[in-house]
Formats: C-alpha cells, sequence, structure tokens
C-alpha cells in the first residue's frame, strides 16, 4: 500500500523578498525532495520600463538610465551608450578622456567584483568579506563622488569623453589606494580560497560546460569560467584598451567555484590596468571640442554668445544622431553589455535595446540547477552574479 | 574587421542562402543582413554551423516598431562569432498576426528573448516553448514597448487600506505629461506683427 503511493514533487517559493536573492527576484523551485527538479525565475518585479522612457528622452538626458540599471557598476553602462552614440555620429573622444574611462571602468569592475564576491560568501556562510570589502567598496564610492558629485548615479561618461576632468590630488589617491588594495584582496583569499565550508559549498556547484555556455549566450566570468578566453577587452578593444596590458583569467572547470577565483584575479587584472592609466594618462582635454555635441565650458559661456547659444540648444533640442543604426557593447563586469540604438535622424533615439548580460545568465538558471540541493541555489545565484536593475530593465 | 571582409561575408552568406537571405547593407562598420521571416530558423542554423561563419553566439533578439508600415515590426537578432571575431545583424517583419519561427531549437538564449519580444510587442512566436509574459505584472494587458502605447500606462496600482490588498485604478496624472517638441524651436507659432501682412503683399507685389 504504501510503495504504490504517488510521492508529488513540492513547490517552493523562493522570494521575491530574499536576502539571498540579490534584489526581487522570485524562482518557483520545483523540488524532489531536497533535490531540485525545475527552476522557474519570475522576473520583472524591477521593471521600469527604461526603454520606453529613453525612447522619449533626447540622447543626453537618457544617460542618467544606465547608470540605473546595473546599479553595482553604473559606469560601465554608460560607457556602452556613450560609444553607440560616439560610433553613430562618427566623433573621437580626446585621449585623456579615454584614459579617465578606461581607469573608472577598471574601478568600477573592482566595486563590482568587490560586491558580488562577498555576498556570495555569505551567501554560502561567510560573514567577514562582507564587512572587510565594503570598507574599500566606500572608499570607491568617495572616488566616484569626487570625480562626477555623486557616489553611485555617476552620470560621468558622456558622449565625447567625461563630464569633466579628475582632480589631480584625486589621482594621487586612487595611486595610493591601488598600492593598499592587494593587501585587502590577500586578507580575503586567505578567508575563502582554502576555506574547506566554501570549497565544500562551490566545487563543483552550478557547473557550465563551453558547449553550454556558448549555447545560452553567456559571456564575461561565466564564459571564461569554462576556459574560453574571450574578453571584449581584447577581442575588440574600444577606447585605449589596445594600449594596455593585462591578462585574461580563465577557468577550468567552470563551476562556481572557478568564478569565484576568476573575479578575484579578475580585480588584480583591473588595478594593473588602472596604474597604467594613472602612470600614462596624458594632459589635455577630456571631452570632444565639438561643441555641436559636447556643451562649452561654463567660465566660457560669460564671455562668450556663440557659447551661451550652443549651451541652450545642447539642453534643449539636444542633438541629432543620423538616421540608421549601431550596436556597441563593452565589457562590463558581469559580461557582455550592449546597447542597440535605432535612429530616426530625430534627437531622442527610435529605439534603444538594452542587451543586459544578466539576462542571459539567470535563463540558464534551469539547466544549472537541475540536480542540485536546495542549499546550493543561493551559491549558484551568487557566482552568477546578478543585479535585478538590468535583468528587469 | 575591413571594410572588405565585412563585404566578402555579406556576399558569401547572401549566395549560401539565395531563397532566404533578402539582402544585405553594411553601415558603421556593421554588416546587416535581412531575411525571409518564415526562414529565420534556416538561416540562424546555417550561421551557426557554417565553418566559415560559426556564429555560435546568440547575443540579443529585440523589437523595433514601425508603426508607419504594413509589416509595423522589425525582429533583430545579433549574433557574435569568436571564429571571425565579427557580429552579424539579422533582420526580419513581422506584424501582429505573423508568427515569427522560434529559434530555442538553434539557441536555447533565445528563449527569454522571445518572451520578451512577445511581451513588449505583442510579436507571436510559433513553436516557442513556454510563450509567457516576462517582464510585465501578471495580468498585465496590452505590449508596452509599441509606439501607441502610452509612456504613462493605461492603469497604476496602490495599496488599499480598506480592502487590505493591492487594487488597479486608471491612471490619474497630477499634471499634463508634457511632451516638449525641440525640434524646431525657431521656428514655432509664428508672431503676426500689426503690419507685417503689408510686408508680404509688398514683396509680391513687388515681384
Amino acid at each position: 500500500m504504501q510503495n504504490d503511493r504517488q510521492i508529488k514533487n513540492y513547490h517552493l517559493n523562493f522570494g521575491p523578498q530574499h536576502p539571498a536573492a540579490h534584489g526581487v527576484l522570485r524562482l518557483i523551485l520545483e523540488l524532489d525532495g531536497e533535490v531540485v527538479a525545475r527552476t522557474d525565475p519570475h522576473i520583472g518585479l524591477l521593471h521600469r520600463g527604461t526603454e520606453k522612457l529613453i525612447e522619449h528622452k533626447t540622447y543626453l538626458q537618457a544617460i542618467g538610465y544606465f547608470d540605473r540599471l546595473d546599479y553595482a557598476a553604473p559606469m560601465n553602462q554608460e560607457h556602452a551608450y556613450a560609444l553607440a552614440i560616439e560610433k553613430a555620429l562618427g566623433i573621437d573622444v580626446p585621449i585623456r578622456g579615454q584614459y579617465i574611462r578606461v581607469l573608472y571602468a577598471e574601478l568600477t569592475r573592482i566595486m563590482n567584483h568587490i560586491l558580488n564576491l562577498t555576498t556570495h560568501a555569505m551567501d554560502v556562510g561567510a560573514l567577514t568579506p562582507i564587512l572587510w570589502g565594503f570598507e574599500e567598496r566606500e572608499t570607491l564610492c568617495e572616488f566616484y563622488e569626487r570625480a562626477s558629485g555623486s557616489r553611485m548615479h555617476a552620470k560621468y561618461f558622456r558622449p565625447g569623453g567625461v563630464h569633466q576632468d579628475l582632480p589631480p590630488d584625486l589621482i594621487d589617491d586612487i595611486w595610493k589606494w591601488t598600492e593598499t588594495f592587494p593587501r585587502v584582496i590577500a586578507d580575503m583569499e586567505t578567508l575563502l580560497v582554502d576555506n574547506r565550508i566554501f570549497k565544500q559549498r562551490n566545487v563543483d556547484i552550478g557547473v557550465v560546460s563551453q558547449e553550454q555556455a556558448l549555447d545560452w549566450g553567456m559571456s564575461g566570468p561565466m564564459l571564461r569560467s569554462t576556459g574560453l578566453a574571450w574578453d571584449l577587452r581584447k577581442s575588440q578593444p574600444y577606447d585605449v584598451y589596445d594600449r594596455m596590458d593585462f591578462d585574461i583569467p580563465v577557468g577550468k572547470h567552470g563551476d562556481c567555484y572557478d568564478r569565484f577565483i576568476l573575479r578575484v584575479e579578475e580585480m588584480r587584472q583591473s588595478l594593473k590596468i588602472m596604474r597604467q592609466c594613472i602612470h600614462e594618462m596624458p594632459a589635455g582635454e577630456v571631452l570632444t571640442e565639438d561643441r555641436k555635441i559636447a556643451p562649452p565650458r561654463r567660465a566660457e559661456m560669460k564671455q562668450s554668445m556663440e557659447a551661451l547659444i550652443h549651451h541652450f540648444k545642447l539642453y534643449t533640442e539636444g542633438y541629432k544622431i543620423p538616421a540608421g543604426e549601431v550596436y556597441a557593447a563593452v565589457e562590463a563586469p558581469k559580461g557582455e553589455f550592449g546597447v542597440y540604438l535605432v535612429s530616426d535622424g530625430k534627437n531622442k533615439p527610435y529605439r534603444c535595446k538594452i542587451r543586459a548580460p544578466g539576462f542571459a545568465h539567470l535563463q540558464a538558471m534551469d539547466m544549472m540547477l537541475e540536480g542540485h540541493m536546495l542549499a546550493d541555489v543561493p551559491a549558484v545565484l551568487g557566482s552568477i552574479d546578478i543585479v535585478f536593475g538590468e535583468v528587469d530593465r | 574587421m575591413t571594410a572588405t571582409a565585412l563585404e566578402q561575408l555579406g556576399k558569401h552568406i547572401e549566395t549560401a542562402l539565395k531563397n532566404e537571405v533578402t539582402g544585405y547593407t553594411i553601415a558603421n562598420d556593421e554588416l546587416t543582413v535581412t531575411a525571409r521571416t518564415d526562414q529565420i530558423v534556416k538561416v540562424l542554423t546555417y550561421l551557426r554551423d557554417d565553418t566559415d561563419c560559426k556564429f555560435r553566439i546568440l547575443v540579443d533578439i529585440c523589437g523595433v516598431d514601425w508603426p508607419q508600415r504594413a509589416m509595423r515590426f522589425d525582429v533583430v537578432y545579433h549574433l557574435l562569432s569568436m571564429h571571425l571575431n565579427q557580429r552579424v545583424r539579422i533582420k526580419v517583419e513581422a506584424d501582429e498576426r505573423t508568427p515569427v519561427p522560434s529559434v530555442v531549437s538553434v539557441f536555447s538564449a533565445a528563449n527569454w528573448f522571445e518572451r520578451e519580444l512577445w511581451d513588449m510587442y505583442g510579436v507571436l512566436v510559433s513553436g516557442h516553448p513556454d510563450l509567457r509574459r516576462i517582464l510585465t505584472d501578471y495580468g498585465f494587458q496590452g505590449h508596452p514597448l509599441r509606439k501607441d502605447f502610452p509612456l504613462s500606462g493605461y492603469v497604476e496600482l496602490r495599496y488599499d487600506e480598506d480592502q487590505k490588498r493591492v487594487v488597479y485604478e486608471p491612471v490619474k496624472l497630477a499634471q499634463e505629461f508634457r511632451n516638449f517638441d525641440f525640434l524646431s524651436p525657431w521656428e514655432g507659432a509664428r508672431a503676426v506683427l500689426p503690419g507685417d501682412e503689408k510686408a508680404d503683399g509688398a514683396e509680391k507685389g513687388g515681384a
């Protein structure tokens, strides 16, 4: 009698309010005992209609929305958008502007990885790294503030360069920070890398093969952890990345542990790039001198009528982009972040599709979690580095 | 990649898929291939498997709405080839009734992108394993990225203290939505100055 009974799978609602969900993710888990049989992520709880809103803003006004996508790494998103517009308009960025953008893009990568690595560690039970890591992250937020005036939503990268030059003492402080930060990475490593519990929770969990990674459209650390050395900074370099000397770390097994180690190594490479940027950074303009694209300096406007007119025209009508379409992508900390702009020749984007890496990674959850235990769900979720701002848009 | 290489790649794709591809253009150093809607699965399979292409990664699928056209939607596929270090864009057309064949069988990554396409534009995807809405609310009606969908939407929700639940209500804007047309600020409403009509008349008379 007992043996004939069919045991029904159990459905578990994970989230939308759960500290390990990294935001507002609702996972419907079908559990066979404690083993996950099927995962159905319900996303969209943070959907703000960013793409629709951008269609109603001028090109310059829309930059602010990009900060709010992946709010753990704001400037990388701005970078993709700025590159798309520069490509469509065919304008060049002054060299110093490019160096500053690369410097801040890498600084943002470290900022993002600190957040991801430490929260991932917290998801699997280690509380100390997040307390140590966030102290450093706070320093980076201060660097953001000193460059742009804002700790998170910087709106600093503009089409044609960056909004304003860095103060000289800020560059010195960033340099000093790059000297002390390796010790923090080393400290974090001693806590986690050889930690028995951390390894038990992560090694051979959420394994992705190369074939699967390609099939599911993965990019960034997710793809590199499978052993493919693909990095847009090397393969399709933008700004001054082609002048930078850095390595692409790759994984071997494609599991959560590899992704963790890979991100730690990426932070070291980012530091290397930042130091090169500071070392080589030339003097000069940071924003294009084309007054039809970039506004004149404030001091100029006090003297010149023409500058005043340019300023007025840029902040009301904005600039027009010739009809056509462009796609520009950057290697954001989470993977390939792309912006597909369609213009109809007016001063607002006709269509702006945001290609977020997290969106492609999250849909592979079902594939990655099948056959894993319930307790592995937070580990996998932590290791794919999800931020809901960009997944839901 | 140089322009000639792009040209070659475009030619290669066009000759290999004579009946499926309707043409290609190169703009902004990007290759755009237009294809026939019902043949999209074949096109993507070819691009993925051909040894000269190896577009193994589906980067993105998205829609673009052109309401003035008979086939109002463009469905745009972005592919990436690590082998060539090259991207390609495939475009097909659709309208509210013509379904686009699902490419989930070619790229698993297409699953959510096609759900988003359905959710945002209402483009039907035939043969999709699980065509549900993805980004909008449960029970949402309409397709928000269509050009005829208002920016504010139709409903807003709030927590009702009496009913102890969230209720949906028609959108009430405290202030009218302001949409300034900045495109021609210098050629706005024509100011009619007293006596000006004489100037026009004088010109006509003079000529």
